[in-house]
């Protein structure tokens, strides 16, 4: 049997993962879109372990809100990255250093 | 398996809940006034555009009209514990309307001379507003975090609006990804009261963390939420994306992101402090402090470097929400009442500094360098004036409303027994004091790089004169809004 | 009643914020119209508020309007104290503001600063009556201070003119020197009264009459004196009383209606007003009423002296308001404030009448002020003439002109005094010479200026003419009051009880009362022909009518003989040079000193510039962080979340512990 806990140390597992492909990554904007969709994806595996554990059904609720609100933010990341990479011509994180200070 | 019956469909269109929905009246029309500037829109064209403005305005005006005809102080909690409604939150409403506004009227001549006047702007800021509307009537985790999600997922876009604007397109990408970060840790903190406690719903949760104060996920799961909460405030250190989001995005957004949203976020703050986790208040008391004093150093000295207007608002906003925070921190009613007093006479002067940038804004020149507020008292002596209320405000100079908005929270601070913060922030402020002065002395007493006269639309005028004399008159009456916070809390 | 005194003081200020903020989108015409009509609704009000109080004996209205503040009992209040003293000033203050306006139009006509100068005075308006109308300290001093900065404003405002900024960093520097004994009088108030109402601390006055305190060690002063002379130093420098005088003849840089508004009628008498209205404090120290009387007839003679060898026709008027403010200061020591506020009334007519006349005479000669250039000016300008010389017979108490009644009060009351010491004697008499020499230089003005030989050159003469209407309205509309209001007032100001609860005097001191009641035709028949004072005017203007009509020869012979004497007066007994070689560079070495040794190395050093310094270079290092790479920002959000987790969750105790 898998315990809470075991879950719940995936979840921090994977959280940890997205953290640092976001700021270790200097590259590629996309893989910054696919780190968010995993930090969002490990909120959603400690919600649905939680809710399993505790028998209630809330947070399997919110699960499916928050894959729906992921999947129009991706939209839209997208749709950023498109305006940018037709204004830039690149979408190389380095780049992106117009305004500091 | 009764649990489930309260989110089965059947149960939850019953008599109870469909008698409850007059309470999110405000949020039932915004949505379907929304949606139909959307199609309606989309049946104009850029000579009939006028029309999207027009009605959007109406939509605000008419809910003005409706939330105060239906104000009410006391509390009802409706749709299974999701909702809200109660005066403070009617209250905060109403001045995201009134504030909303003045920035869709500000930004018209801006928008018309940039070739943006188009139904997107207006369509996702009526958007924006609903899901500010919703995180202020939020009282579950779920309403919150969809509340936000709206708002950002319209702010998002509304930065990109400029599509061939480069440094728009990078602030937009640099706003995107941080807000996702900073709500993925708001949700992680979530998923760990909610493990926790067992619940969702702000009020079971504070009973819950009564309960048990130590437990260690639960100020694990605080940590994170405060996060979420500190980034849509811009306190520091998660206030990076506020001054390139400012610079980069087209002014008549910045204007918006720079005002209402603040209020939403006030609101949130205190939904999820005070309402939810108030058992914690000793721990996020601390945390708050270490903020708000990390936001008024940063704010206000970084400020002091600046040479571009809108990034300097971008700072002195850091700065001002270390006030607010300061005033959340006392965990009393009299800091919540000095926050909230605080927040909105913040957005009423960042409405007016905004908009003073947009005014002197014409085709092709943005006018937010610090220097092309030279010499304004000679092209425009009572804009200068204008402006000039708003920088003594913001300064906190008696006798302008930022006068008393800094001094309720100082008391609210004292009062608590935490003078040395009150110092502190009384140190800093005036620190402060020296880049909203600058600009005074730029406008008065230097020589303008050019003469001619500044064309601003007529109501743009009319509006700004307002804003400025409202700064006054509310300095000279603090009572008149006062009043009716202290109502409401 | 409460809202018509609220639109007396905003009518104006109204009309100034229009005229200052939109001067270019009304023009000139609209700027004027604006500030004329604001001042003229208050004119009006003004006359109501007058009719009121006085005529219909309406109660004193006390009341606070606005409350801006209240912290730990001390009160910051708007408030009106309105009664037959303060209706007085404001008839006074508007009537001759609204001449002033109307008077302005002609004078200012060719001025590029057309509008900010209808602008300042009536913000000057504004200011003034909010001083005169004030119910407490504080609005008193925010009047004061307002009155003293519009004055600074339009004493430079020909700013290109270096010896116009000259005159009013001067006054504005001299001012000073009086508000600091000003605000030290209003301190020593709060911390003995607790309160800055007027009327809370006039209730009091008992309970701190008898108290001592020791400002030096071992020294101990009266609070009451402490106080009163506190306050008499800050009217010394607003109302030009020696030796705080030296700014208001230079004040004459400033256009001519500022002279006979500001420097004349209205804000030089606002320490006379302000003595008469703290009455009940006065009244309970001699020893600071024989101050205020010392000062008062000094100034009453010695300035008077000057005006004879003066030959700028500003600077003759500007150094007999000065003498003629020293006779209501002396009034004020004799405890006859009715006196020396009626004195100030009839001044405020007269004189505002003889700056505007010599302010037609400049507008004549084309802005030549030199009155050797002069002569004759009767035939080219009759108005100007009949006019001036009404005010010049007013100004030397010719019986029946509104001067006489009012000087003659004074000379009584001074000389009638109990005040039972060698002060009083010498005040009389310094007050009968005086009358002498006003006498004297009023009319060699008049004889240099409107009759003997036109001594200008062609081209002036062949453009000489009367002033238009604009200018000589205003002359004849002050005039008649020049004429009358003496006879008209004198019974009930001087010898009844026209102020009533206004003024207090201790019965003790009370001199007017000790007069023999007289009406305005009895005090002639009284006077004519033998009381000292009229013979002392009617042989200074006879003298002075054989000096420079008669017998031109005899001054230059006199200025020759008593050579040293002449330029003792023409350097003003060296007051400028004390000030400006003596005390000023003493101040400046020891400002130096302090400025080298404590303020650059130390506050300067260290502190101010250090900190600025410190500040700047944090801020251009701090804002290093904010990279501008997304993976920075990232990284700096996650440090903060780190960090927090780390207090909270894993304990401060723990973290220090790991470390040490």
């Amino acid at each position: 049997m898998i315990t809470l806990t075991e879950v719940l140390i995936l979840a921090a597992i994977m959280f940890s993962i997205s953290v640092a492909g976001i700021f270790l990554n200097r590259k590629n904007l996309i893989i910054l879109l696919m780190s968010i969709e995993l930090m969002l994806l490990s909120v959603n595996i400690n919600f649905i372990a939680f809710s399993y554990y505790m028998g209630d059904l809330a947070g399997q609720v919110f699960v499916f809100f928050i894959l729906t609100v992921a999947a129009a933010e991706a939209a839209i990341g997208l749709a950023i990255l498109v305006v940018l990479f037709r204004n830039k011509r690149t979408i190389n994180v380095d780049d992106l250093n117009e305004m500091k200070g | 398996m009764e649990f489930i019956a309260a989110y089965l469909p059947s149960a939850m269109m019953n008599d109870q809940t469909i008698s409850q929905l007059p309470l999110a009246l405000p949020e039932i029309v915004m949505l379907c006034m929304a949606s139909i500037v959307l199609i309606v829109d989309l049946f104009l064209n850029d000579k009939t555009r006028g029309g999207t403005y027009i009605l959007s305005q109406f939509t605000l005006l008419a809910l003005v009209v409706i939330t105060v005809m239906s104000f009410t102080q006391q509390k009802s909690i409706a749709f299974h514990g999701t909702f809200v409604r109660d005066g403070m939150g009617d209250l905060l409403k109403i001045f995201v309307y009134i504030v909303t506004f003045t920035v869709f009227l500000y930004s018209k001549s801006y928008l018309k001379a940039r070739d943006m006047f188009k139904g997107e702007y207006y369509v996702l800021g009526l958007f924006a507003v609903l899901g500010m509307m919703v995180m202020i009537s939020a009282q579950s985790f779920l309403t919150i975090y969809l509340g936000l999600e709206l708002l950002s997922l319209c702010m998002y876009a509304l930065v990109a609006l400029q599509r061939d604007s480069i440094i728009a397109s990078e602030s937009a990408m640099k706003y995107f990804v941080l807000g996702a970060i900073a709500s993925g840790m708001l949700l992680y903190g979530m998923s760990m009261i909610y493990g926790a406690t067992g619940s969702l719903e702000l009020a079971t949760i504070n009973a819950e963390v009564m309960k048990n104060t130590d437990n260690i996920v639960l100020i694990f799961g605080l940590v994170f939420v405060l996060v979420g909460v500190a980034f849509k405030l811009g306190a520091v250190p998660f206030h990076m994306w506020l001054p390139d989001v400012y610079q980069g995005s087209p002014t008549a957004v910045a204007i918006f992101i720079g005002s209402a949203p603040k209020i939403a976020a006030f609101a949130m703050t205190m939904r999820l402090l005070v309402d939810g986790l108030h058992g914690l208040h000793v721990q996020w008391q601390d945390m708050l402090i270490i903020m708000a004093v990390a936001s008024l150093a940063i704010g206000n000295i970084v400020a002091i470097a600046q040479t571009n207007i809108k990034r300097m608002l971008a700072y002195s906003t850091i700065s001002h929400v270390g006030f607010i925070m300061l005033g959340i921190m006392t965990a009393e009613k009299g800091g919540y009442t000095a926050s909230m007093f605080y927040t909105i006479v913040y957005t009423l002067m960042a409405l007016g500094a905004f908009g003073m940038i947009m005014y002197m804004s014409r085709m092709g020149f943005e006018s937010d360098k610090l220097d092309d507020f030279r010499g304004l008292n000679q092209r425009s002596p009572w804009f200068a004036f204008i402006m000039l209320i708003f920088m003594f405000s913001m300064a906190g100079v008696p006798p302008f409303v930022g006068f008393w908005a800094k001094l309720s929270i100082l008391k609210a601070v004292v009062a608590v027994d935490m003078t040395w913060l009150a110092v502190t922030a009384v140190v800093f402020s005036i620190i402060g004091a020296f880049y909203y002065l600058r600009i005074i002395k730029l406008m008065y007493f230097d020589t303008p790089q050019e003469t001619s006269a500044i064309e601003g639309a007529s109501d743009l005028r009319v509006m700004l004169s307002l804003n400025g004399i409202a700064i006054l008159g509310l300095g000279l009456y603090p009572e008149l809004i006062m009043g009716l916070v202290i109502s409401v809390m | 009643m409460p809202s018509v005194y609220l639109w007396i003081v905003l009518a104006p200020l109204i009309g100034s914020i229009i005229a200052g903020l939109f001067g270019k989108v009304i023009g000139r015409s609209g700027a004027h119209w604006v500030t004329i009509i604001g001042v003229g609704i208050s004119c009006l009000l003004s006359l109501v508020v007058f009719k009121h109080h006085v005529m219909d004996g309406g109660a004193v209205y006390n009341d606070s309007v606005y409350i801006w503040l209240e912290t730990e009992g001390i009160k910051f209040h708007i408030g009106f104290l309105v009664d037959n003293l303060t209706a007085m000033m404001m008839v006074v203050v508007t009537f001759v503001s609204l001449m002033v306006h109307i008077y302005t139009i002609g004078y200012m006509h060719d001025d590029p600063g057309y509008q900010r100068f209808f602008s300042y005075i009536s913000l000057f308006t504004f200011s003034m009556l909010m001083l005169v109308m004030s119910n407490n300290f504080l609005q008193l001093f925010f009047g004061w201070e307002a009155v003293g900065l519009v004055s600074y404003l339009l004493i430079g405002f020909w700013f290109k003119k270096s010896t116009a900024t000259f005159a009013n960093l001067k006054a504005f520097l001299i001012n000073r020197v009086g508000d600091f004994g000003f605000i030290l009088g209003i301190a020593a108030v709060l911390m003995y009264f607790g309160s800055l109402d007027y009327k809370t601390v006039f209730e009091n006055v008992d309970k701190v009459s008898g108290l001592q305190m020791e400002v030096i060690e071992g020294v101990s002063w009266s609070v009451m004196t402490f106080i009163c002379i506190g306050l008499f130093i800050g009217a010394m420098g607003k109302s030009a009383q020696v030796p705080l005088h030296v700014w208001l003849p230079d004040s004459m840089e400033g256009p001519t209606p500022i002279s006979a508004l500001i420097h004349a009628a209205t804000m030089v008498t606002a320490g006379i007003f302000m003595v008469a209205r703290m009455s009940p404090l006065y009244e309970l120290s001699e020893s600071a009423l024989l101050f205020v009387m010392f000062i008062g007839a000094t100034t009453a003679l010695f300035m008077g002296f000057l005006g004879l060898v003066q030959n700028d026709i500003k600077r003759v008027v500007a150094y007999s308001t000065l003498s003629q403010l020293g006779y209501m200061t002396a009034a004020l020591g004799a405890s006859a404030y009715a006196a020396g506020i009626f004195h100030l009334m009839t001044h405020a007519f007269f004189k505002a009448l003889l700056f505007l006349g010599a302010g037609s005479v400049i507008i004549a000669m084309h802005h030549e002020q030199d009155m050797r250039k002069m002569g004759g000016l009767r035939k080219y300008m009759p108005i100007t003439w009949i006019t001036s010389l009404i005010g010049s017979l007013a100004l030397i108490g010719t019986p029946f002109f509104a001067g006489f009644y009012s000087k003659d009060s004074i000379i009584l009351a001074v000389g009638n005094s109990d005040l039972n010491s060698w002060v009083q004697s010498y005040a009389y008499y310094a007050l009968l010479a005086g009358v002498f020499f006003t006498a004297l230089y009023s009319f060699r003005m008049y004889f240099m200026v409107f009759h003997g030989k036109e001594r200008m050159d062609e081209h002036t003469r062949s453009h000489l003419h009367e002033t238009p209407w604009v200018v000589t309205v205003p002359l004849i509309a002050l005039a008649i009051p020049s004429i009358f209001i003496g006879a008209y007032f004198v019974e009930d100001m001087v010898f009844g009880d026209f102020f009533k609860s206004a003024i207090y005097v201790a019965p003790a001191h009370d001199v007017l009362a000790s007069l023999p009641k007289d009406d305005w035709l009895s005090m002639v028949t009284h006077a004519v022909p033998f009381s000292m004072p009229f013979i002392l005017a009617l042989a200074g203007v006879v003298v002075a009518w054989f000096f420079w009509m008669k017998r031109p020869d005899i001054p230059a012979m006199l200025e020759e003989k008593f050579k040293w004497l002449h330029t003792l007066l023409v350097e003003k007994y060296y007051a400028d040079h004390l000030y400006i070689k003596l005390i000023a560079p003493f101040g400046r070495w020891l400002g130096d000193k302090l400025w080298r040794w404590g303020d650059v190395k130390i506050i300067d050093g260290a502190i101010v510039n250090g900190s600025a310094k410190t500040v700047g270079f944090v801020a251009s290092k701090v804002r290093n962080i904010q990279t501008g790479f997304l993976y920075t920002y990232a990284f700096t959000m996650i440090v903060g979340l780190v960090v927090l987790i780390a207090v909270f969750v894993y304990g401060w105790d723990k973290i220090i512990s790991t470390l040490g």
